[in-house]
């Protein structure tokens, strides 16, 4: 396949999924799967799910994490741009025309009844998700008192009306990963040499 | 400027938010509120319409808040600043460092930001909520109770576990709103 024939694919390929995956990230993973592994035979398995593990743990929407790593691995750069303008191309043009009437729809006292009610349903959907990932998470003194402290500190200062960013909360529990981490490394070491001089003293006593 | 404070602003969300679809939210309020953007009863109609449009929640919810605050210009510098983050992260580990994921210091940063997100999540839904149902969202405000707001959450709740009961499965996020919808015009109108 020509590189040209092979960008305007993916183009399309994702472009497709872009527009008729609703609810994001996991939906669209599955769809991917779909288009990429079982019908196209581009990628493998493993490296799909490898590619889902990294989608997952780096910042921003999966969907277009996926896209990027996906036309990477196909086109190169070119590539990835043409997927990610692909996944975003949908987005961008439905709710563009949306936000164009959305206030004079929310004007209607129907549609405004409808949205208040709507709310509440908005708010048990970020819950759900909140409880879902408190579900999946491994659960150590570590995590548990990290999250705790989390909730509870943005709880009161919103309360309080303290305005602390979210930023310092995500920064300073990744920090404090890296502290634990480096701590377990230090000590581990640590043990290694004194286990490395009692194994020495074994051997003097014998001698 | 508008245009660069839209980009910045979302920029920042890109690059912060982990965990996927609601895992921003917490930062995506901040922002919007913070910048007088929007009300949170604005937020959440525009959350609810991110969520029941196709494409990636945070995608959706960027090009709706910058359309709404400087047109198309601002959808597209929104979105561009949202999906860039993510964009140049996924290509520095596909071109260049295939393991970076596997360091043991970049694990553990990420073991240690996910409980944080969890709790973002959870405090952002607890604040909302008591914004919502009782119009409280600082010590001293006089609690205005709304007793219907309670109820339709009540029936969210009842359904969502009859359906999971009934079809194993959960109460799928758009007809969640479809019925919240309903309630609203039941008990609002």
């Amino acid at each position: 396949m020509s590189k040209n024939k092979l960008l305007a694919r993916l183009f399309f390929t994702m472009l497709k999924i872009g527009l008729f995956t609703f609810g994001g990230g996991y939906a669209m993973i599955a769809l991917l799967e779909n288009e990429f592994v079982s019908e196209k035979k581009w990628i493998d398995h493993d490296e799909f799910m490898d590619m889902v593990a990294i989608a997952e743990s780096t910042p921003g929407p999966i969907a277009i994490n996926a896209a990027t790593w996906i036309g990477h691995r196909m086109a190169g750069f070119f590539g990835s741009l043409v997927a990610t303008l692909g996944m975003c191309i949908p987005s961008i043009t439905v709710i563009f025309v949306i936000s164009l009437f959305f206030e004079a729809f929310l004007s209607l006292r129907v549609v405004a009844a409808a949205f208040r009610g709507i709310q509440v349903a908005v708010i048990f959907l970020i819950f759900s998700a909140g409880l879902r990932m408190l579900r999946k998470m491994k659960k150590t003194p570590f995590t548990v008192t990290v999250l705790a402290v989390t909730a509870v500190g943005m709880l009161c200062c919103s309360l309080l009306a303290i305005e602390i960013s979210a930023l310092y909360y995500i920064l300073a529990g990744g920090l404090l990963g890296v502290g634990g981490y480096v701590c377990t490394a230090w000590r581990a070491q640590k043990g290694n040499h004194r286990q490395v001089n009692a194994r020495k003293g074994d051997g003097n006593d014998l001698s | 400027m508008i245009y660069l404070e839209l980009f910045l602003s979302f920029l920042k969300i890109g690059a912060v938010s982990f965990g996927g679809g609601y895992g921003m939210i917490a930062m995506i309020r901040e922002v919007v509120l913070q910048n007088g953007w929007m009300t949170e009863a604005e937020l959440l109609n525009f959350i609810a319409v991110a969520e029941s449009t196709p494409g990636p929640i945070a995608v959706n919810m960027a090009t709706f808040v910058g359309a709404n605050e400087a047109g198309l210009g601002g959808a597209l510098l929104a979105t561009l600043g949202v999906v860039l983050p993510s964009f140049v992260v996924i290509l520095v580990i596909a071109a260049l460092i295939r393991n970076l994921l596997r360091l043991g210091g970049v694990r553990a940063f990420l073991g240690g930001l996910r409980p944080v997100i969890v709790g973002l999540i959870l405090a952002t839904a607890v604040t909302m909520l008591l914004g919502k149902l009782l119009t409280v969202s600082h010590i001293g405000d006089t609690p205005v109770p709304d007793l219907a707001a309670l109820l339709i959450l009540l029936i969210l709740t009842a359904a969502f576990f009859a359906f999971k009961k009934w079809r194993g499965k959960p109460l799928s996020p758009i007809l969640t709103i479809l019925l919240a919808g309903a309630l609203g015009i039941a008990f609002y109108l």
